[in-house]
């Protein structure tokens, strides 16, 4: 649906994988929160609406530190990786119905420092999406973490597409390349090239290691308001054009979908773009949220920058990297930068409408599109305009 | 290593593996509609009916997709020998996560004409996975 709302204020943490650090994932949603609320020149007191992300920190925690007394509006979206975008939404429809003033989004985690997301199912194997349907026929299997059910999508579309690994490296590649102009990506310093992809080790066949995300340590935030509240705040507010969420059918089962290659995005997308009431091609950027590299070119396929089975060849030659026709993730991404379970990808969508991108500003950026993924499929995208 | 993970058997996953345990690969059929499903549901995602009867899978299908775990991911399957967790979709059209047994991953390609058999993994719990026919 179309709002009224806007991003006024983000904030961030460092992202490391550092062995001398170990900040808790509440220190990080706090760091981060903060961060965002002084950006938006706003004070604590101010902040009425709380969307913390699933399963990683909760309202009343964040209320407690931060000193929220006044607590109106408090929900959390349950979409794994979509949850901060669809959240767009829903803080959107909060600050414009009233229901809120200031509604601010927490996300973040020590995934690195701390229990790593693989090792979860192991003490709980009803902890993966689709609960207990996971692990009565999933996980007695030895199919328990992410890169492996995806790995099941990207070898169809290998097959029935002629997608080639050397497509999928192309994303990796365009991700790193764009985390060398980020000073606080965690892999800049450390470039690397298509034979290192094509070099790197098998993980879950067909994903290798440089196909799948980064553990990292870090938090990021944002806060949405109404527009005319908006209007008196410290920064330029990048508005929500459009918001939308879905999921594919059934959503808790992955591999008896009669589509394979439906998800969540394929109905949401054509939702948001028809109510922002642009194509996909007027975008001057996208934050594609990158799991896993197949998940970039299904997305793109299911957003409709490109048809579906064409994904691969859209990844290449440069088009999603800066100064392409479409720069992807021009923060590093969670390939590259950090894995800030999406929020991240919203943040930098804010700082490329504001200009303040720096060495990897896209020139006269004016409108954006941001997805989120997760839990087996569920989709958001926001279309995002300065 | 540690045990390896099992289903919990309760409501319509203790039939599923009842049926394994006596050597039947058996699925929900609707009653309403006539469609096959799985994984257990408590009604039919087609017509909506609540009723549906168990019958016997003619046992044999043809390799959909897999993934070769070569990073063990879980302490309960360690990385060698690699486990290649697999999708089989059946003759009656229902696709379900097993294994392809008897058949190094090298060797799997899409399509190909697989056979269910029974694995017992503890007392209580029979896994269906296939192999090559």
């Amino acid at each position: 649906m179309t709002t009224r709302a806007c991003i006024v204020g983000i904030g961030e943490t460092r992202y490391a994988r550092d062995k001398t650090w170990s900040p808790t994932t509440l220190a990080l949603n706090l760091e981060a929160a903060t961060c965002a609320v002084e950006d938006a020149g706003l004070r604590l007191a101010d902040v009425d609406g709380v969307m913390p992300f699933p399963g990683l920190s909760n309202v009343e925690e964040i209320a407690a530190n931060l000193g929220l007394a006044e607590v109106a509006f408090a929900s959390t979206v349950h979409m794994g990786g979509a949850s901060p975008v669809a959240s767009l939404l829903h803080a959107g429809l909060a600050v414009t119905s009233g229901a809120a003033k200031h509604v601010l989004l927490p996300a973040g985690w020590a995934g690195y420092s701390g229990a790593r997301a693989r090792q979860t199912v192991a003490t709980d194997a009803a902890s993966m999406p689709g609960g207990g349907i996971a692990r009565d026929y999933y996980v007695p299997y030895g199919l328990t973490a992410p890169p492996q059910w995806y790995a099941l999508l990207a070898r169809r579309h290998m097959a029935e597409f002629g997608t080639r690994p050397e497509q999928l490296g192309a994303i990796a590649v365009a991700m790193r390349r764009h985390a060398q102009q980020n000073p606080n990506a965690v892999m800049r310093g450390r470039p690397m090239a298509l034979g290192d992809y094509l070099a790197s080790p098998m993980i879950a066949d067909p994903y290798r290691l440089l196909d799948c995300c980064l553990e990292t340590d870090g938090g990021a935030a944002i806060v949405v308001t109404s527009e005319e509240r908006a209007r008196d705040l410290a920064r330029p507010p990048v508005r929500i054009l459009a918001a939308a969420a879905g999921q594919p059918y059934p959503a808790d089962e992955i591999v008896s979908r009669k589509d394979l290659f439906r998800i969540g995005l394929t109905s949401a997308a054509p939702r948001a773009f028809g109510a922002a009431g642009i194509r996909p091609s007027d975008a001057d950027f996208a934050q594609i949220y990158d799991c896993f590299t197949f998940e970039v070119v299904q997305q793109l396929e299911e957003a409709g920058f490109c048809k579906r089975g064409e994904g691969g060849a859209f990844v290449e030659g440069g088009r999603i990297e800066l100064g392409g026709e479409l720069p992807v993730n021009t923060h590093g991404g969670l390939l590259s930068e950090a894995h800030v379970v999406g929020m991240s990808h919203v943040v930098e969508a804010v700082k490329q409408l504001r200009g303040d991108a720096g060495p990897r500003q896209v020139a006269g950026a004016e409108l954006g599109v941001v997805t989120g993924f997760g839990d087996f499929g569920d989709g958001s995208i926001a279309i995002l305009a300065r | 290593m540690s045990a390896r993970p099992l289903p919990q058997l309760t409501g319509l996953s203790a039939a599923f593996y009842a049926f394994c345990k006596a050597r039947e690969l058996r699925f929900q059929r609707c009653s309403g509609c006539a469609a096959w499903r799985h994984v257990p549901r408590e009604r039919c995602g087609e017509c909506g009916s609540p009723e549906f009867t168990w019958e016997r899978s003619s046992g044999r299908g043809r390799l959909f997709t897999w993934v070769v775990a070569t990073r063990s991911m879980h302490p309960a399957f360690p990385s060698e020998p690699p486990l290649a967790p697999a999708v089989v979709e059946t003759d009656e059209g229902v696709r379900l996560v097993t294994e392809v047994v008897g058949c190094a991953p090298a060797e799997l390609q899409i399509g190909l004409p697989v056979e269910v058999v029974f694995e017992d993994v503890s007392d209580e719990v029979t896994l269906p996975k296939f192999r090559r026919l």
